[in-house]
């Protein structure tokens, strides 16, 4: 039995038609109630079908949990709700592109651990750098925190994407 | 044009007509001109013509409430969606089906802030079950039936339908209402059935209850009709108490000796203690509303809760559950009878009579009593009055918000569903007239009574009009005590007696006022008068307003302060209520 008072972390998938006012609808209902959002992310998955997955990250005690996948699903253009973290082992990534400015020693070093993280040069000035790096959340946290002495000056990632282990379709 | 082909504005009124829509309540304004041009060329489809947009919206809820059908509204962009928006989060609130219009700029000036433009699906995004800006007329005939299908389906709710008026006016042809098959929508299927498991578990637990309570609310009414009948004959199957929320009244038959009244804040005190010894709770169609529950943490510390309602949202959310049914509560009622029958559950009969003595113990407080008087017009006196006169007849009742509503459903009592229509969860002063003008609308020949206070009626009184023009017999009841009476009570418990701005001066002379507007005035000063100028009342075929002058000091009890629990209630002004706590004085 899990402890109905513990925070727990949870990646919601929500398949949802692509039509106008759909993210705001989203959105709101988790300003309207009170919800966190750690993360969110949204695309067109099926062009044909007009289908949008929505990748939503929060947190909040199993009762909030279990409230909001019940008020997604109640949304009349919501076609599926998936509780990634509780149903079974998924995958999760994200992509950020980073910016370190800086030159000598430091900018070699900045170069050194883009090599150990497997994060790729996208961009490059004799005093920049633009990295581009796909990975868990933790692992995109860890890098930037490497880079801030290093001359990071610049953010932008694209929030978690995921998607359920196995054969299983959302 | 070919044959086919219509404006925009027709294929509305052709698809709100194959919708069996016979009513619909508006004000006209410039970006719904062609929908009023349509209508006037036409006489199957009728519409009411109201005071103020806030109005049509509650006037729609009467008309839904007290027919089960969708309640449709038609008002213009701009101020006439912003007006509605009251109404709405009402109908959201309360679970009630309406379809509601707005006109809309035309679409090639959505966004640059044009005259009498708002962003209506924007602004009513949360306050709607759904909505929809139609932007092609191509779309209109299928959006207005599947608004109808969202509203009435599941747990019903307010859809809004925002039309540019370049829609209402370009042509296209309109393909009828869907077939049962093409109307299956393709993410939104509201459950229906219980899943049996569930079924047999609640039924399993229920056999072997020792204290078993039933708690019902509007969902029951929302069923339709057929849901009360069985939850009657579930009820009466188990011989088991049932007590009732503020939404459900009517939804069992309040004069059957199983019924405990109603529960809750203001409830009777038999339901409240009830309710907080119970060892099995069966919900059905109730939401464990804050109003019900008191202080969450002591509510029935001792029971295991069966959940029945259709919106899995509500399962779970305030309290936790043991059994949760998601499904219509007709259809589980129907199916957990025939579990019962089937398994010829006996109840255990010593258990189950020694919990009926301790409810008649219960019930021997008699929570209601009050001290009458010969000179001042008691509140509860003159609600038991009106009852006596009303009881036998084909009525319908509203109310405003305040104190009034609470004796109201305390001492009137209803032994149908659908007779009982009052602003619940969102608690809108002003509800009561124009709700009560849907209902005479839909039941012409009825009596329908709007019991209000002073200050509440004063929130939608224009709608006098509106009665007045189409001679409607709707009846006025105010309980005048010249305070917001309920704020009062709450100043006098809980802020020691500073009544800030809660007294309202230079009242109308009510009786002049009904004279103004057309109608009949009335006034009632002493309790000897009550029974002669209520028969007056319902004699009169026209729209009369009463101003009955009440006790100014008189406070509403049994009560359970905020913050406290069900054992904790307050019987009287001689009961002495622990200090509110800091966690109930922050309570609404």
């Amino acid at each position: 039995m899990a402890e109905p008072q513990k925070i727990e972390r949870h990646t919601i998938s929500v398949l949802v038609d692509n039509e106008p006012g759909i993210l705001a609808r989203v959105v709101g209902l988790f300003s309207g109630r009170g919800y966190n959002i750690e993360s969110l992310t949204v695309a067109e998955v099926d062009a044909q079908r007009h289908l949008s997955r929505i990748t939503i990250v929060t947190s909040g005690t199993v009762m909030i949990i279990e409230q909001i996948k019940a008020q997604l699903g109640r949304l009349v253009p919501v076609h599926r709700v998936s509780d990634l973290t509780s149903e079974g082992p998924s995958l999760e990534r994200e992509l950020a592109l980073i910016k370190v400015r800086g030159t000598g020693e430091k900018r070699v070093e900045s170069l050194r651990i883009a090599d150990i993280f497997r994060a790729r040069v996208v961009d490059s000035t004799i005093e920049s750098f633009v990295f581009e790096m796909t990975g868990s959340t933790d692992k995109l946290n860890a890098f930037i925190n490497l880079m801030q002495p290093l001359g990071l000056v610049d953010v932008s990632r694209t929030g978690v994407a995921a998607i359920a282990r196995g054969p299983e379709a959302l | 044009m070919s044959a086919q082909e219509m404006i925009g504005a027709s294929v509305l009124i052709r698809a709100l007509l194959d919708q069996g829509v016979d009513v619909v309540f508006g004000y006209p304004g410039g970006a719904v001109l062609p929908i009023y041009d349509e209508l006037f060329k036409q006489n199957a489809l009728r519409h009411i013509l109201v005071r103020h947009e806030q109005a049509a919206v509650h006037a729609a809820e009467g008309y839904a409430r007290s027919t089960g059908k969708v309640g449709v509204v038609l008002v213009t962009s701009g101020p006439g969606a912003t007006n509605a928006v009251t109404g709405l989060t009402d109908a959201l609130m309360d679970s009630i089906p309406i379809v509601c219009l707005t006109g809309q700029v035309p679409t090639h000036l959505i966004g640059n802030d044009a005259f009498q433009e708002a962003d209506t699906t924007g602004i009513t995004r949360p306050c709607t079950k759904h909505n929809y800006l139609v932007k092609n007329v191509g779309d209109l005939g299928r959006v207005v039936h599947e608004a109808f299908h969202v509203a009435r389906s599941g747990r019903p709710g307010p859809v809004v339908i925002d039309l540019p008026k370049d829609v209402l006016q370009a042509k296209a042809s309109y393909a009828g209402a869907p077939s049962a098959a093409a109307r299956k929508h393709r993410s939104y299927n509201p459950p229906v059935k219980g899943d049996p498991k569930q079924i047999d578990a609640a039924i399993e637990l229920l056999a072997k209850a020792k204290k078993p309570l039933f708690y019902c609310g509007g969902g029951v009414i929302n069923s339709g009709p057929a849901a009360s009948q069985l939850l009657k004959q579930f009820v009466k199957l188990t011989g088991f108490p049932c007590t009732l929320t503020l939404m459900g009244l009517g939804a069992y038959p309040a004069t059957d000796p199983q019924f405990l009244g109603m529960l809750g804040m203001h409830g009777l005190y038999e339901a409240n203690w009830a309710m907080h010894e119970c060892d099995v709770m069966v919900a059905v169609g109730a939401r464990f509303d804050d109003r019900v529950t008191g202080k969450v943490s002591a509510f029935a510390p001792h029971s295991k809760k069966i959940h029945i309602d259709i919106d899995p949202s509500s399962i779970n959310k305030n309290v936790r559950v043991d059994i949760p049914i998601v499904g219509d509560v007709g259809h589980v009622l129907e199916d957990m009878i025939k579990v019962w029958k089937a398994k010829q559950v006996q109840p255990d009969a010593k258990a189950l009579a020694s919990w009926w003595k301790q409810i008649e113990e219960w019930r021997g407080r008699n929570c209601l009593r009050f001290k009458n008087s010969e000179s001042i017009i008691k509140p509860q006196y003159a609600l038991q009055r009106l009852y006596a006169a009303i009881k036998d007849k084909d009525v319908y009742v509203t109310t405003e918000v305040g104190q009034h509503q609470m004796w109201a459903a305390q001492f009137l009592k209803f032994e149908q569903p659908n007779r009982w229509l009052t602003s619940g969860g969102l608690g809108t002063m002003g509800y009561g007239l124009p709700a009560a003008i849907g209902a005479q609308i839909a039941h012409p020949d009825a009596l329908v009574i709007d019991v209000a206070g002073e200050a509440s009626i004063l929130m939608n009184i224009q709608e006098l009009s509106t009665a007045c023009q189409y001679k409607l017999p709707v009846k006025v009841f105010i309980m005048n005590n010249q305070w917001m009476g309920m704020v009062r009570q709450w100043q006098e418990l809980l802020h020691g007696g500073r009544y800030s701005e809660s007294y309202t001066d230079s009242l109308p002379d009510f009786v002049k006022l009904a004279d103004a507007f057309g109608g009949v005035g009335l006034r009632i000063e002493k309790p000897g008068d009550l029974d002669g100028a209520i028969a007056e009342m319902i004699k009169l075929r026209r729209t009369v307003v009463v101003d009955c002058r009440i006790d100014q000091t008189e406070n509403c009890f049994p009560m359970i302060p905020s913050g406290a629990a069900h054992n904790e209630m307050l019987l009287g002004p001689e009961d002495h209520a622990k200090p509110v706590s800091e966690e109930g004085m922050v309570l609404v």
